[in-house]
């Protein structure tokens, strides 16, 4: 009995947890995807968020620096020159967890950010296209860091 | 409250570069403090920008997003003297709006 009662007390955390995480829709945002920013690998990420097998496009770039000094904040850039591209994401390979932002493109703003990330150890970093028909297209670069931004 | 961001809208050719500056911890809930405690996330999770009111961008930021972050787009269709106004909300429901013209 004992483990039941503490099986519903963690769910009922866990439903109050996701709530409050923001995956209740609110008005003007999309509902934040909590769960997208939980995977830890890019196909994993992509199936989930409905696309289909990822594939490696000159489409898409991403731009960074070869050799990261500090890995509290790397500058990444992310641009697709696709047309029909929906989303763009900006990945860290061996992050915690492998997604680090998710731009909505919009016919108003070009398909192209730069933002800055914490890396915790040299990876690949990738961008993600996610094309209005279900086609995923990605670009990757590696990027050496010499000091960890997650330590603590 | 936090602090205000720092926005910078130029024209370049017929777009706007807009490049934001905003002030937040960003804590992953990874670290701990030097009690061995683990320091609780408070992150930007929804980012969003307008043009005169209307709405041209919408991203989701995960804890890995460096602190006081950095970010930069552009907005095509823009002039000069444009309102561009960005918005963020974090993980502990704060939110914050600022605004910048065109220049």
């Amino acid at each position: 009995m004992l483990n039941r009662r503490a099986l519903l007390t963690h769910s009922a955390k866990l439903a109050a947890l996701l709530a409050g995480a923001g995956l209740l829709p609110q008005a003007g945002h999309a509902a934040y995807n909590a769960a997208a920013f939980e995977v830890k690998t890019m196909a994993d990420l992509v199936k989930l968020l409905g696309g289909s097998t990822p594939t490696e496009s000159k489409d898409v770039t991403i731009t960074g620096p070869d050799i990261a000094e500090n890995g509290a904040v790397v500058q990444l850039g992310v641009a697709t020159t696709q047309p029909g591209a929906k989303r763009l994401l900006l990945l860290v390979e061996k992050n915690p967890s492998v997604l680090s932002a998710m731009f909505d493109i919009s016919d108003a703003v070009d398909a192209s950010f730069v933002t800055r990330v914490k890396m915790g150890q040299s990876s690949n970093v990738y961008a993600v296209a996610m094309l209005g028909d279900g086609k995923v297209l990605f670009a990757q670069k590696e990027v050496k860091v010499t000091l960890g931004g997650c330590g603590g | 409250m936090a602090d205000p961001m720092r926005i910078r809208a130029q024209m370049a050719g017929d777009k706007a570069t807009v490049r934001v500056l905003m002030s937040h911890e960003m804590e992953t809930g990874l670290r701990k403090d030097a009690a061995g405690k683990v320091i609780p996330a408070w992150y930007i999770q929804d980012v969003s920008a307008q043009l005169n009111g209307k709405p041209v961008l919408t991203a989701q930021w995960g804890p890995s997003v460096s602190k006081n972050p950095f970010l930069q787009f552009s907005v095509r269709g823009a002039k000069a003297g444009d309102k561009i106004a960005v918005s963020w909300k974090d993980n502990k429901g704060e939110s914050r709006t600022d605004e910048a013209t065109v220049s």
